[in-house]
Parts: C-alpha cells; sequence; structure tokens
C-alpha cells in the first residue's frame, strides 16, 4: 500500500502555498502546541520513542533515545541546548532545504517541542551559508513565531521560556558533523571535538547539547498529534514512518518526494521519476543515501526496500535518502573520483590519515580514471581506504573512503579494463 | 582546505580600508546578531560578522565583497578578540572571499549529482564567455568558482550567483540568465525549467495535488 496525501507531513513541500504563519496554521502547525506541551517531557520522550523514529541525518539513531540521554535536571546551573543541523551538504542532498523554505513553521514548531522534551533554553538553528534565500525565510518565520507568542518567554502560554536562534555557516561540509557544527557555533574554525565527552555531556559552551537533522525536529510535532502508532504504521520494523526521498542523477524527472519507509527503489523511480532515462535496462548503479556510502549495482538494487536494514544489507545505507542515480553512459570512475575530490576538498585537516589520505585517493582515482595505473594499485588504494576507515576523529575519513570502496568491489572489472587498454594504446 | 591566501598586507591596503566602519544600519545588524549569544560567548557572532562586513565592503566597491585584512582585524576588535582567531575563520569558511571579487560570483557547482545532469556543460558555457576559474574577468563583472555540492540536486545542474540560485540549467538558460544580469535586470531565480515550480517532477507533482490550487488542509481526512 502506497502512502496517501492525508499521512504527508510535509503537505507544502513544493511550496505551491505560502510558508508564512497564517497558512502554516490553516495547514495544521501550531494547532494547541500547548496541549502538546502539556503531555509533559517524559511522555513527549516515550511517544517518539515508540514511533520508531531515527534520526534522519544519516546515521538512523533512535530520536527519542538520543533525548532521554539530556540531563532532567541541571545539577550546576548549566542550562542544556538543542542544535539543530540544517547544514544540508551530503551531496545529493536537498529535502531540508524544501522544508526550511517551504514549511519553516514546522521546524519552529518542532525545535520547541523538542526544546521542551529535553529541557533545553534554547535552540540553535545551524543553517549552511548557502542557503542564502532560506535563511531569510527561516528567520522571518521565527520573527513571526515571536511576535505571536509561540516562541520566547511563555511560549504558547505554556510557562516555558525557549529562545530559537539561526545562526548561518559559511561553506564548510564538515560542519555538519555534530561536534564540529558546536566548534562553529562558538566562533570557531569547525573542526571536529574528540568524543568522549559526548555533546549531551558536554557540548555548546561546555552545556548539555542534542543536536538532530531539520527532519528529526520537523516531524515530531506531527507525530504527537497523530500518535506514535500512526507513524509506526509505514515501513518495515525497525525502519518506520515517512521519509523524504530525493532523487538526483539519471531519472526523467528528479524530484523531492514524501513516501513511507521500506518503499522499493523500483517504485520510487516508476511512481514519481517518470523512470530510469532510457528505462530500467539502461540502469547502472545507485549511490542510494547520499555520497558517504557506497554506490549498489543495478540488479541489486532494482528490488531493494529503501530504508535503513534494507540498505545495510546491500553493503550501501540510507543516508539522508539522497539517491543519486546512474545510467549506463555514467563515467562511474568519474563520478565516484569527483567524490574522492569533493572530500579532498573538505577535509577539516585536522587527522592526519584523511588530510593526507583524501588528496592521495583523489589522485590515485583520477589516474585509474584514465587507466594510467598498474593492476596492483587497485589493491595499494583498498589498502589505503582501509587505513582511513576508522582512524580518524569524524566519519569523514569513513565518507572518503567507502565510495571507492564500493568502487572496487562492484566495478573491478572496469578498472582493470582501463588499465589494460591504457597499456595497449601506449604499446601503439 | 588548501590554495587560500590571504591578499598581501600592503600600504595601500592598509590607506583604503583601515577606515573600516560598520554603517547605521549594520551597526544595529552587528548587536542583533551579538545579542543572538549569551553573555560573554560573543565570539560566536564572528560568523555572521564576516558575512556582514564582505556584504559592506561589496556594496562600497560594487562587488560581491571581499574580506581585506584590516576589515578583519575590525570585527576582531568589535568581538574583542585575537585577530588571528578571525583569520582562522575566515580562511577556514569558503564564503569568505579573502581576495577581491567581481561584481557577479558565478559560483558553479560541479559534485556528482550535477555532474550526472551536464555541469560541463555549464562550465564551459562560463568559460566561452570569457570567464576562468579563480579568476574575475577584465571588465569586472564576473568570478567564476567551481564549488560543491550545493543542495540542489534535484534541480541539478545549477550556478548560484551572489545571492541566489538557478536551478535545471542547460547552457543556453545559463546564457540567458547570464545576459540579463550583464544588462542589470533581474532574472528569474529558482528552476529555469518552464513550467516547473520547485523540486516537484516535471510536469506536475504526483504527490499532494490538492496543494497547487488551494492550502487544502488535509487533517479533515485523518
Amino acid at each position: 500500500m502506497s502512502l496517501q496525501d492525508k499521512d504527508r507531513i510535509f503537505t507544502n513541500l513544493y511550496g505551491y502555498q505560502p510558508w508564512n504563519l497564517d497558512a502554516a496554521k490553516k495547514r495544521g502547525d501550531w494547532d494547541k502546541t500547548k496541549k502538546l506541551l502539556e503531555l509533559g517531557p517524559d511522555k513527549i520522550i516515550e511517544e517518539i520513542k515508540a514511533s520508531g523514529l531515527r534520526g534522519r541525518g544519516g546515521a538512523g539513531f533512535p530520536t527519542g533515545l538520543k533525548w532521554s540521554f539530556m540531563p532532567k535536571e541541571s545539577k550546576d546551573g548549566r542550562p542544556s541546548f538543542l542544535v539543530i543541523n540544517a547544514d544540508e551538504s551530503e551531496p545529493g542532498s536537498c529535502k531540508d532545504r524544501e522544508i526550511i523554505r517551504h514549511d519553516p513553521h514546522k521546524l519552529i514548531e518542532g525545535a520547541l517541542v523538542a526544546g521542551f522534551a529535553m529541557r533545553a533554553r534554547a535552540a540553535y538553528i545551524y543553517i549552511r551559508g548557502e542557503y542564502i534565500r532560506e535563511a531569510q525565510v527561516l528567520e522571518a518565520a521565527v520573527r513571526e513565531a515571536y511576535d505571536a507568542g509561540l516562541i520566547g518567554k511563555n511560549a504558547c502560554k505554556s510557562g516555558y521560556d525557549f529562545d530559537v536562534y539561526v545562526h548561518r555557516g559559511a561553506g564548510a561540509y564538515i560542519c555538519g558533523e555534530e561536534t564540529a557544527m558546536i566548534e562553529s557555533l562558538e566562533g570557531k574554525k569547525g573542526q571536529p571535538r574528540l568524543k568522549p565527552p559526548f555533546p549531551a555531556g558536554a557540548g555548546l559552551y561546555g552545556c548539555p547539547t542534542t543536536v538532530n537533522n531539520v527532519e528529526s525536529i520537523a516531524v515530531a510535532p506531527t507525530i504527537l498529534r497523530r500518535g506514535a502508532g500512526w507513524f509506526s504504521s509505514f515501513g518495515r520494523d525497525n525502519n518506520k514512518g515517512t521519509k523524504l526521498f530525493q532523487i538526483s542523477g539519471h531519472v526523467n524527472k528528479p524530484c523531492v518526494v514524501e513516501e513511507a519507509m521500506s518503499i522499493p527503489f523500483s517504485e520510487l523511480i516508476e511512481k514519481h521519476c517518470g523512470g530510469i532515462t532510457g528505462g530500467k535496462d539502461n540502469l547502472l548503479a545507485v549511490i542510494p543515501g547520499g555520497s558517504s556510502v557506497p554506490l549498489v549495482p543495478a540488479a541489486q538494487i532494482w528490488d531493494a526496500p529503501m530504508d535503513f536494514d534494507g540498505l545495510r544489507e546491500l553493503g550501501s545505507g540510507l543516508g539522508t535518502a539522497a539517491v543519486i542515480v546512474m545510467d549506463k553512459s555514467t563515467d562511474i570512475v568519474r563520478a565516484i573520483s569527483r567524490l574522492s575530490y569533493f572530500y579532498k576538498h573538505e577535509s577539516c585537516g585536522q587527522c592526519t590519515p584523511c588530510r593526507e589520505g583524501t588528496g592521495w585517493m583523489w589522485r590515485v582515482m583520477e589516474r585509474l580514471r584514465t587507466g594510467d595505473a598498474d593492476v596492483g594499485e587497485i589493491d595499494m588504494l583498498w589498502d589505503v581506504t582501509k587505513q582511513v576507515e576508522g582512524h580518524t576523529i569524524c566519519a569523514l575519513g569513513d565518507a572518503a573512503a567507502w565510495p571507492i570502496q564500493g568502487l572496487i568491489r562492484h566495478f573491478r572489472p572496469e578498472l582493470e579494463r582501463r588499465i589494460a587498454e591504457n597499456v595497449r594504446e601506449a604499446a601503439e | 582546505m588548501a590554495d587560500r591566501h590571504l591578499e598581501p598586507d600592503t600600504p595601500e591596503l592598509r590607506a583604503r580600508w583601515s577606515g573600516f566602519a560598520w554603517t547605521k544600519e549594520n551597526a544595529a545588524k552587528a548587536a542583533e546578531y551579538v545579542a543572538r549569544y549569551p553573555e560573554g560567548r560573543q565570539r560566536s557572532a564572528v560568523m555572521p560578522l564576516l558575512d556582514l562586513a564582505q556584504r559592506q565592503v561589496g556594496a562600497e566597491t560594487g562587488t560581491q565583497g571581499w574580506l581585506p585584512l584590516p576589515v578583519m582585524e575590525y570585527v576582531a576588535k568589535y568581538l574583542d578578540m585575537p585577530v588571528i582567531r578571525v583569520v582562522e575563520v575566515a580562511t577556514f569558511y569558503f564564503m569568505y572571499n579573502l581576495v577581491p571579487v567581481g561584481k557577479f560570483h558565478v559560483q558553479v557547482c560541479g559534485t556528482t549529482p550535477c555532474m550526472l545532469r551536464g555541469s560541463d556543460a555549464i562550465m564551459a558555457a562560463c568559460k566561452k564567455r570569457g570567464m576562468a576559474k579563480g579568476h574575475t574577468t577584465e571588465d569586472g563583472l564576473w568570478t567564476l568558482t567551481e564549488v560543491e555540492c550545493m543542495g540542489n540536486c534535484a534541480s541539478a545542474p545549477m550556478v548560484q550567483i551572489n545571492d541566489d540560485n538557478y536551478e535545471d540549467l542547460t547552457p543556453e538558460r545559463l546564457d540567458a540568465v547570464l545576459d540579463a544580469l550583464a544588462a542589470g535586470k533581474t532574472p528569474k531565480t529558482g528552476t529555469q525549467e518552464p513550467g516547473r515550480h520547485t523540486v516537484e517532477p516535471v510536469g506536475g507533482p504526483t504527490t499532494l495535488k490538492e496543494m497547487v490550487k488551494a492550502n487544502h488542509d488535509y487533517r479533515k481526512e485523518w
């Protein structure tokens, strides 16, 4: 059974209607928010846990559980903070942008509800710097919410004081990593921190902090209104709810669309994207969750359920549900090499394996692209990806390694063919 | 994070920029930014203030703006933080221009999702007009940069020019946008695909069709 419109959370996803407070209220936002808060922090967290919501930023950590790590009372006077990760920069990802520019009040209401549940005194929404117009909409929406008494002192007349601030980034992918984001919010270079301490213990300004993705926060009010049972009626076990999928690359109609979790890849593509360019048989491979996850060859992806566990079984991942489709016209080595360049460009330079490794891997990838390499270098490249993976403070090193590993795993014959062809041409 | 260099600190640079101070309007904005952070944490505002300063330089020079060293020193003094900490931030984040740029900063996304949709042709179209990566054209109109994923993947390929995005580009559509900008006009922003609204499938949405015409309230159907 496919998802019906009445069960879609982001009804103004395409922005046909205004984003402002009046219009948002008519769609159901800020509807008796005070009653949601009256559930109390513990009940809200219980409900989010029961809904099965897993973080929408890529890692898929259970959202309710994350909130429950926050201290219930401050023993030393330190306040708690909610940081909302709107630094959407993973290649392929373009969903938070649509939430922010077309349905910002869902996010702001979610910030209040989530902030209240984790007993935070304020939320900082960290939006990537390149989302300039989007940040303008968000700031205007925040002002509207303040003016209407929905946030600020005595938010929604609940007796709870809660501030929401917008902080613009300035063009650094790494700030999507939660501790780098906290560093950046403190006015520093966005270089990740060692964990522990985890942000829930010592995050922003040394205070307990939870960092959540935009989509995770924006769906919370609707889950509370409709109940955990409603949300968990979509998707397979352990992969519940609805999800914004972003399909780019070689489909006839790229788009962003909200669908039920676990929807088969084929249905997602046929129903919303007008199919693969040149037809199903023209599909080469898919990167199903944003640039950081390994690619999946056509034969394996076609019937796969698009969810956390289904894609992990294929050696890949759901990530942000940014589905990059590549047909047979793709230079697959170049497509992955371009991602290697991206990671080289975005490495923050803090850990040696990543700083040096990303550049090294990209240079070898560029030689493999033209076949100007020795067959043994494929294994050497594999080895180096394994030396980078797991040996850095944050996951950027892993993210740089995985796409290359996926390429070698599934397209080794293509790499060898290019090398052989290059040798033959040189001989001629 | 390599290949980022400050403009040399010359007497001419000092002479031009050491008098930098917020305009009245920007002084109010700067105070508002600082107030977003807890007391004693004012250096959190360094990023918005650098952006504000870059925009003010842009307004004064008729370009997108950049950050001369004396301007960074002004921001450091304003926030009571060491200059080196401000320079660190300015050099770490790519949106801060460390050297002068042109009136229009044409930022072509070249990451894989845009590449798959034809960003090579977009880059070539820019070069055909005399632009070169990392350079400003002699008339001071265009600075060309290849940037990493801008998050417009479902309407790729795209360019960001100063504050606006132009999506679903072809070389012809890009030329039309650039011609309009050069002529001092304001071309339509967002998708350049005729009939497309934002990121719905081309030809009309497959979901939420009621929303196209009216602000539909789906709660009645819950």
